[in-house]
């Protein structure tokens, strides 16, 4: 998968590994910005609420 | 050594590297192509996992802090504008006088620090929480009769109840609204269940008494990254302040050492004396908490 990768990016070593390394950052920016903030109220580690399960804190939105 | 030993050395050479790169035949390239990107996948996943980590240990941190910073400067200032000019901060108490995801207040805590204050918005959904403390839409306004119910980070983004179980049995909390201060005293701790929305009640933990008390009650999670319970501060309105009037300095000076009493009053003594409901907890019980 990364070797494929290696052989993909043109130019010679030096600027693939600068290819690789933007590539890199860009995937730790969609997954800063974009993917942790949607998964984190999916998982137990700082619900700060009480709520019984009805409408009782904001409707549609897990404390 | 001679120029045809030297000539056979670098054929061999060359050959070699010839046969390095030379690909394993099919069959066994498909086997170890696939063992390859199995290990390549779980060593991303376990990079990812990582990187999780850090972005809850750290960035949280970073983006609360900002968001909080910026909303408490802009309620410092609209504390002082003119009502119903742009900029200027709602009345929390006329009757649906706050929008929700909007600031209204700022809370100081001076066992947490002199300085220590945080933006309390209208309404507790994500990603209210994400900038500071929300306000129990349902609950009274600050200062009423009633309870005024406040909920907050107790880990990652920015954290604002990280030390909440060091408030003392008397610690001042004061809610800085338009109109003023509103001094609030620690009157007892509580662990419960996620279910248990007695605690925001107007009579906190009796859900039918009429309220004849002004009370503040914070809440957020417990144990510290877990969802499975939550720790619950009382506290009884003592005084009110306007602005004109202003906050006596001694309110927010720092309070005495935590020592000896602070030892007694841990919520863990209290427990026992306290109606809490923590049996077996499944933790899923009762949805989303």
């Amino acid at each position: 998968m990364y070797s494929l990768l290696w052989r993909l990016l043109p130019g010679p070593r030096w600027l693939k590994a600068a290819q690789a390394l933007v590539l890199a950052l860009a995937v730790v920016a969609v997954l800063f910005l974009w993917v942790f903030p949607r998964v984190d109220p999916l998982l137990p580690f700082n619900q700060t609420t009480v709520d019984d399960g009805a409408s009782h804190t904001v409707p549609g939105s897990p404390p | 050594m001679t120029g045809p030993a030297v000539a056979e050395g670098r054929t061999a050479l060359a050959e070699t590297r010839a046969g390095r790169r030379a690909r394993p035949p099919r069959h066994q390239g498909v086997f170890w192509g696939a063992v390859g990107l199995l290990g390549e996948l779980l060593l991303t996943a376990g990079v990812v996992v990582l990187l999780f980590f850090g972005w809850q240990l750290w960035w949280t941190d970073v983006e609360a802090n900002r968001a909080a910073a910026q909303a408490s400067t802009a309620l410092t200032q609209g504390f002082e504008a003119p009502a119903e000019t742009p900029g200027a901060v709602p009345d929390a108490k006329a009757p649906g006088g706050l929008i929700e995801g909007e600031a209204f207040a700022l809370l100081h805590v001076p066992r947490l620090g002199q300085d220590w204050s945080r933006p309390i918005f209208e309404g507790t959904g994500v990603p209210i929480l994400r900038e500071g403390l929300g306000h129990y839409v349902e609950s009274a306004a600050p200062g009423q009769v009633g309870n005024f119910a406040v909920a907050g980070h107790r880990t990652t983004w920015g954290r604002p109840f990280h030390d909440i179980e060091t408030l003392v049995l008397g610690d001042s909390i004061v809610v800085e609204t338009r109109d003023g201060y509103d001094v609030y005293a620690v009157t007892s701790h509580e662990i419960v269940a996620p279910t248990d929305v007695d605690v925001v009640a107007p009579v906190p933990g009796d859900p039918t008494a009429v309220p004849t008390e002004a009370m503040l009650t914070l809440t957020t999670c417990h144990p510290k990254f877990s969802a499975e319970q939550r720790y619950i501060i009382h506290a009884r309105l003592t005084e009110t302040f306007t602005r004109e009037q202003g906050l006596p300095a001694s309110i927010l000076a720092a309070p005495a050492a935590a020592g000896q009493s602070s030892e007694e009053n841990t919520p863990h003594q209290d427990l026992e004396q306290r109606r809490v409901v923590l049996t077996r907890l499944s933790a899923n019980s009762g949805g989303g908490a």
